[in-house]
């Protein structure tokens, strides 16, 4: 198995090259090339984001912290901020006619589709999105 | 990536997408639209052939510039999307809040 840590500050800025990155590393067949261009890659960034954002109030101080996890069945990222947490169950549904027109409010959404799985510590504050292999 | 904005000899505005939208880029896109729109274009098509993804901060700012520019009248249609971003737009039903065509020559040609 394939393990790799990488810390990222709380600059939205950042996402991109952060997600780049990882998604190099995780060039090892597990994935399907297309999973690994699309899904990954946005379901990363939406934690990224949610976590600079919201978990560390775009805070210069705090990081995210990102471990990677590359076995054989699937791969795991494991997001982690600095924040207080929040109850991922209380999301409200972005695809009601009310929420449609509004401009945020889909990336937990977003993420839960695109990945296989989406599980969160008890404190809210640590996200894991698990792909299978293929 | 880049943004690139062309006007068309129609007005148009034909606005091609090199790379990611994301949460880091999308002021960069946004700002270009918007000094369009403050420069009297009203016609949009946003060109995604080229794109490689987008996450919902991209969708987000789309929105914003969707209700920005017809407010005024004018209207932001989008074109080829590939699968994957197809299918990102209909499972957020953003389908249903643009015009989306295969190729920007169609929607060009549409406006």
């Amino acid at each position: 198995m394939v393990e790799l840590s990488l810390d990222v500050p709380s600059d939205l800025a950042y996402v991109g090259q952060a997600v780049e990155l990882i998604a190099c590393q995780c060039e090892t067949g597990i994935l399907s090339p297309r999973r690994l261009q699309f899904n990954l890659r946005v379901a990363l960034a939406e934690a990224l984001a949610n976590a600079i954002r919201y978990g560390n109030g775009l805070d210069p101080a705090k990081l995210v912290r990102v471990r990677v996890e590359v076995a054989s069945d699937a791969v795991r990222l494991h997001v982690a901020d600095e924040g207080r947490g929040f109850d991922p169950q209380a999301t409200p549904d972005p695809t009601t006619p009310d929420n449609v027109m509004r401009e945020d409010g889909r990336g937990l959404f977003v993420m839960r589709h695109l990945v296989d799985q989406v599980t969160f510590n008890d404190r809210g504050n640590v996200v894991c999105l698990t792909l299978r292999a293929g | 990536m880049a943004f690139t904005l062309t006007k068309q000899s129609t007005g148009v505005v034909l606005v091609t997408v090199d790379g990611q939208l994301i949460v880091g880029n999308r002021q960069e896109l946004k700002q270009k639209v918007l000094d369009a729109l403050d420069g009297g274009s009203r016609k949009f098509v946003i060109d995604f052939s080229k794109a490689g993804y987008i996450d919902s901060s991209g969708l987000g700012v789309l929105v914003s510039l969707s209700k920005k520019i017809r407010e005024p009248g004018g209207d932001l249609r989008l074109a080829g999307l590939n699968e994957d971003l197809q299918t990102l737009f209909e499972l957020t039903k953003l389908d249903t809040l643009f015009t989306i065509t295969t190729t920007p020559a169609e929607a060009l040609a549409a406006f």
